[in-house]
């Protein structure tokens, strides 16, 4: 990297689109450490470390991975509503293998892996070789799907004691939890995938306009079809560690919201659902703030009854801080009153 | 004729040979959970116990089915009806038509919206009396300051408001037992996994002596937050739950938990007990009958789990 791009980059910071979800961000930290002085602190025990930024990037994980997928999904224009349902899939698969059979850990993990990108070719196939809109096409998977998994589990919850899966939900590696270090892993190869090859700016050109692209020799249905694949693996990999971490499959709960969550987090990233540009990095910031948000209400000690009523209006401060038009309009009242 | 009358009519038939003997219709939710499933077979066994004819229908999570079926039953004739609604509205037109034909209906479980008279009475667990004999177990069991944390099922659910209310009428009374933290779980086993963790960071873990689940799921995934932070649940902090599922059972054998109280599905001995005194023509039957279920601690747990879990 030369030192032109990283002046940019500085430059791009300071000047717009990080800046705000950031300001949000360290707000909210700011506020968590008025509440709690020992907020931030990290300390080491046991050989892992311990506190709350790392339980926030270790809870934080599932929405990461779903956040990363739906970011590309969003910038081509369309939607993916079914990784709550997925995550139940994946994790109902690997449970019900863990349970009933004796085969390898590498195999539970890839049946399932193949069983979320299985789902992401149904959504992809739908939405662009059929020309279903998104949101009634991945809308199909998100109600069956939950029902595929309570088929899978007959209804119960599958418990299952198995060292090694258990350590991609809840083991660390290094002091750290292993979920954070997926997470990492997941984000740097599509972060290289998208941003050091052309993919990136097809999925850019298929989300700003899809006919336009084609007639310039982008294949969009692959692109689209590559989108959803992408969020069908991301949905599989966080109903993985989602079920690693209670050792069992809840089908009926596991993932149930997250994609509204997921789709948040875009949106807090300062991503259009229009489709267009995007950037991983933004929504995963977005996600960062969520799970503040969410740790905040749970360690404040603020009646239960409150939590969905303070997210809310964090939301919408946060939404609000990132508008032009509603930065300009209070700046212009704070002009017009230092006038009269 | 299509499929179904031709069931109906069979099942008609069947029941006119067993004229002698009480026939009693049950539409059942569907098999969502363990718990359900031993509902299930308790009305089932307990009917089987007292020579009732039992027809069974299971709805699959759709009052469409369990209307249909209590249809069905109407048309059988059988001597009572027995609903565990999936929903609360929507029951007064079949109730009307079960009551012109003289069919009392008794409710499980979830309650229904609709007038008192069209039903023979509701019976239901006492979710306040769980909470009461889980708080009376940490009571008789802590003498010391403890300071207990709290996971609550869903907000605005009746089992969460109950459970909390009678646990809290209980510890009300003892100035040794206070609860320092209390948060919503919604009743599942990852987000009681994830709010017993914060609960253990804004804490001193050592100074938390007990943790109060509404529901087992959560207390699970609590202990195994507690089992990662480095403590011993169980041990360092007991952990007190309501609905017996056999997991949890698991825990207690394994010294991991400490008290639950039963969800009671033995629903099928009351069921009965008020449809023979009807049939005798006791007419002096409450509105809503209350059952809760026993206190299990870790002393018998292993065994409680061989019963379950076969």
């Amino acid at each position: 990297m030369n030192t032109e791009t990283s002046h940019s980059f500085a430059e791009r910071l300071l000047k717009s689109r990080y800046i705000w979800p950031l300001a949000a961000l360290l707000l909210m930290l700011i506020f968590n450490l008025l509440l709690d002085a020992s907020f931030l602190d990290i300390h080491f025990d046991n050989g892992r470390f311990y506190g709350n930024p790392i339980d926030i990037l270790h809870r934080s994980a599932p929405v990461a991975l779903l956040a990363i997928g739906m970011t590309v999904v969003i910038a081509t224009g369309g939607i993916d509503l079914s990784v709550g349902a997925v995550m139940a899939i994946a994790g109902a698969v690997c449970a019900n293998l863990l349970v009933a059979t004796d085969v390898s850990l590498f195999t539970v993990l890839v049946a399932g892996i193949a069983s979320g990108l299985l789902c992401g070719l149904i959504n992809g196939a739908l939405v662009s070789y059929m020309g279903i809109q998104p949101i009634i096409a991945t809308l199909l998977l998100m109600v069956t799907g939950r029902g595929i998994a309570q088929l899978l589990n007959d209804g119960q919850i599958v418990t299952f004691q198995h060292a090694g899966f258990s350590w991609l939900g809840s083991g660390t590696l290094l002091g750290i939890p292993v979920t954070i270090w997926l997470v990492l892993l997941v984000f740097i190869i599509s972060q290289l995938m998208l941003r050091r090859t052309a993919l990136g700016l097809f999925v850019e050109a298929v989300g700003c306009n899809s006919s336009a692209s084609r007639y310039l020799g982008i294949n969009d249905r692959t692109v689209k079809l590559m989108a959803y694949l992408l969020t069908g693996f991301c949905a599989a990999l966080a109903g993985i560690i989602s079920a690693a971490d209670i050792n069992g499959s809840d089908a009926n709960n596991v993932g149930l919201w997250l994609e509204l969550d997921a789709i948040l987090a875009v949106v807090l990233g300062g991503a259009a659902l229009s489709g267009g540009r995007f950037s991983i990095p933004l929504s995963l910031l977005g996600v960062l703030i969520i799970q503040t948000l969410n740790t905040t209400i749970m360690v404040s000690g603020m009646p239960s009854k409150l939590n969905l009523l303070i997210k809310a209006l964090a939301v919408v401060l946060v939404l609000l801080l990132q508008s032009d038009i509603f930065r300009k309009q209070i700046s212009g009242l704070a002009g017009k009153w230092r006038h009269s | 004729m299509n499929i179904k009358t031709l069931a109906m009519m069979s099942l008609l038939l069947l029941s006119q040979n067993a004229m002698a003997e009480i026939v009693v219709g049950f539409a059942q939710v569907g098999s969502e959970s363990g718990w359900r499933t031993n509902f299930s077979n308790d009305m089932r066994e307990e009917a089987k116990r007292r020579g009732i004819t039992l027809k069974f229908a299971d709805s699959q999570q759709q009052q469409a089915n369990q209307i249909r079926a209590v249809r069905t039953f109407i048309a059988m004739r059988v001597d009572a009806i027995v609903i565990a609604p999936v929903v609360e509205t929507g029951w007064t037109p079949i109730l009307r038509q079960a009551q012109r034909s003289d069919i009392p209906v008794i409710i499980l479980d979830r309650n229904i919206r609709a007038d008192e008279d069209l039903y023979l009475t509701r019976i239901a667990s006492d979710f306040v009396e769980e909470g009461v004999k889980a708080a009376q177990w940490l009571v008789e069991n802590e003498q010391d300051e403890c300071r207990v944390v709290e996971l609550q099922g869903t907000v605005g659910s009746t089992a969460a408001i109950d459970r909390g209310t009678g646990f809290n009428r209980v510890i009300d009374k003892h100035d040794n037992i206070t609860i320092v933290r209390s948060q919503t779980a919604e009743f599942t086993r990852n987000r009681g996994k994830e709010v017993m963790e914060s609960f253990l960071r804004a804490e001193d873990p050592n100074s938390i002596c007990a943790l109060w689940a509404h529901n087992d799921e959560m207390a699970l995934g609590a202990i195994q937050a507690i089992k990662e932070s480095g403590l011993a649940p169980g041990e360092d902090i007991k952990v007190i739950s309501v609905d017996g599922i056999p997991d949890y059972f698991l825990a207690m054998a394994n010294g991991l938990a400490n008290v639950t109280v039963e969800l009671d599905p033995h629903l099928g001995a009351p069921t009965y007990d008020v449809i023979q005194r009807y049939l005798k023509g006791d007419t002096d039957i409450p509105k809503l009958i209350r059952t809760t279920g026993d206190v299990y601690t870790q002393a018998t747990a292993a065994e409680e789990y061989q019963k379950r879990s076969q």
